[in-house]
């Protein structure tokens, strides 16, 4: 049996080590995935993202547990884990560090967990962990939790891959101009604040709320390429379409407000699905992935073409200054 | 395109709950390029087979001070056995008496470092088990 059909019959050694044919962007890998890509497109990718020492994982742990243990009686979903911690930008070496605090998820089949290093990925993400998701979605995990490397403004590709992104954000780490700056605040869909039993939760929390009330996503849309002020009545049909990022509070060492979280999430995704987002972030998500691919396909069969030689001898003369950047760019290209 | 590393899991079985060795060596291990996954202190066997499983690990690194290594260890490598990773090197590190080191190594266990041990010998002993069976990918 193909190691794709194993994976899709249940089979957790093949898992296992397709993630790792998939992680490193082998031939078979890429054909594997071929087989798998069928069958994906059902999984609820959540995104957990937010400044290190938030509390990620202990949240991540948690919210699988909430899942795995609904208490409205709703039948337990299944569960993958991806966490993505950096990789030494020295060594390229890792520590992968996220499973010391999900030990509640030891022991249920239900459950997977696969740490990743961002192999020098910028974005909060490893290349290739869209990819992994495609795995664990052929695979049939219905929720999979994606959580970044430690994440400061700008690391916002994750909200490109997942369809909820919950930012997680703790007392005592900004003021309210942290709060406005553009970034990763503006990606949640969710916001939460964890450690809530700690000093300092109602300052966090006025800031976050003033930042959202400044946002008002609901007054000013895009209409036939322009930016236009709804009226009231457009307004009223436009708010049903539009979510409003809120804040949530949790302890997650206590589990506390995570069965809501799970709830929430629930309810996004239902959003999504009922106002045809959920396609459109598809759209925007596999449109995206196609690019980088040609791209990243472009460049590769252009080395192939171009002899090292010939990079070298154009890199020198960009070095001595006798051509520009941009005319090696034509002079490259039009070997 | 294919970028492989070595992943290895440094895990404490067991009850002992001393971490320098195990955060030393993760340390060593990382700082040689490979991916390091830490588990924390007092783990199941089972909890250790199934991180390696899930991480599909290259190696196992065991850190044990506690003296119940020929309790855990065995245990250990069953399980592995028994999720059809047998080509995973497990590694020992610890208080070990001399003694016992020969059953370890009769359970499949590679190599078992005492105090004193340099990381080098470990990140070179680990990348020649490893490499040595590996197993090719694409």
């Amino acid at each position: 049996m193909k190691l794709a059909e194993q994976v899709i019959a249940g089979d957790r050694l093949a898992l296992a080590r397709m993630l790792s044919l998939v992680e490193n962007d082998t031939p078979q890998g890429r054909s594997e995935l071929d087989e798998l890509f069928p069958h994906t497109g059902r999984a609820h990718l959540v995104g957990i993202t937010g400044a290190p020492g938030t509390g990620k994982s202990s949240l991540v742990n948690q919210l699988a547990y909430a899942f795995r243990h609904p208490i409205d009686g709703s039948s337990p979903l299944r569960v993958a884990v991806i966490a993505v911690d950096p990789s030494s930008p020295f060594s390229g070496g890792a520590l992968l560090g996220d499973r010391v605090r999900m030990r509640d998820l030891v022991g249920d089949p239900g459950v997977f967990i696969r740490s990743m290093a961002s192999r020098g990925a910028l974005g909060g993400l490893a290349r290739n962990t869209a990819a992994v998701a495609q795995v664990f979605d052929a695979a049939g995990f219905e929720i999979i939790l994606i959580e970044t490397v430690g994440a400061g403004q700008g690391e916002v590709d994750i909200a490109r891959l997942a369809h909820t992104t919950i930012v997680v954000e703790a007392p005592g780490l900004g003021d309210d101009i942290q709060a406005i700056k553009a970034g990763i605040l503006e990606i949640a869909d969710i916001l939460v604040i964890n450690k809530a039993d700690r000093p300092g939760v109602e300052q966090t929390e006025r800031a976050l709320r003033a930042m959202l009330e400044l946002a008002k996503p609901e007054r000013i849309v895009m209409h036939h390429g322009r930016l236009a002020v709804l009226s009231y009545q457009e307004e009223e049909n436009e708010a049903a379409r539009v979510w409003k990022p809120f804040i949530m509070k949790t302890i997650a060492l206590r589990g506390e407000g995570v069965q809501e979280l799970a709830q929430a999430v629930r309810e996004h995704g239902e959003h999504l699905r009922r106002n045809g987002e959920w396609q459109r972030r598809e759209l925007e998500r596999l449109d995206a992935e196609l690019q980088g691919l040609v791209q990243a396909e472009l460049v590769a069969r252009w080395r192939e073409r171009v002899p090292e030689e010939t990079y070298q001898s154009i890199l020198q003369q960009v070095i001595k200054r006798t051509i520009s950047p941009y005319q090696a760019v034509v002079k490259l290209l039009e070997k | 395109m294919a970028e492989r590393k070595i992943r290895v899991l440094i895990a404490k079985p067991g009850l002992d709950g001393h971490d320098r060795g195990a955060k030393v060596v993760a340390r060593a291990l990382r700082d040689a390029g490979m991916e390091v996954i830490y588990t924390g202190l007092r783990q199941t066997p089972e909890m250790i087979a199934e991180a390696a499983l899930q991480e599909d690990v290259d190696a196992v690194g065991l850190s044990i001070l506690s003296g119940a290594h020929m309790a855990l260890v065995p245990r250990v490598m069953e399980l592995l056995r028994a999720n059809g990773q047998d080509h995973v090197c497990v590694f020992v590190g610890g208080i070990i008496p001399d003694t016992d080191v020969p059953a370890l190594l009769a359970h499949g266990v590679k190599a078992v470092y005492g105090p004193g041990t340099s990381t080098e010998k470990i990140v070179e002993d680990i990348r020649h088990y490893v490499l040595g069976q590996m197993i090719p990918q694409g």
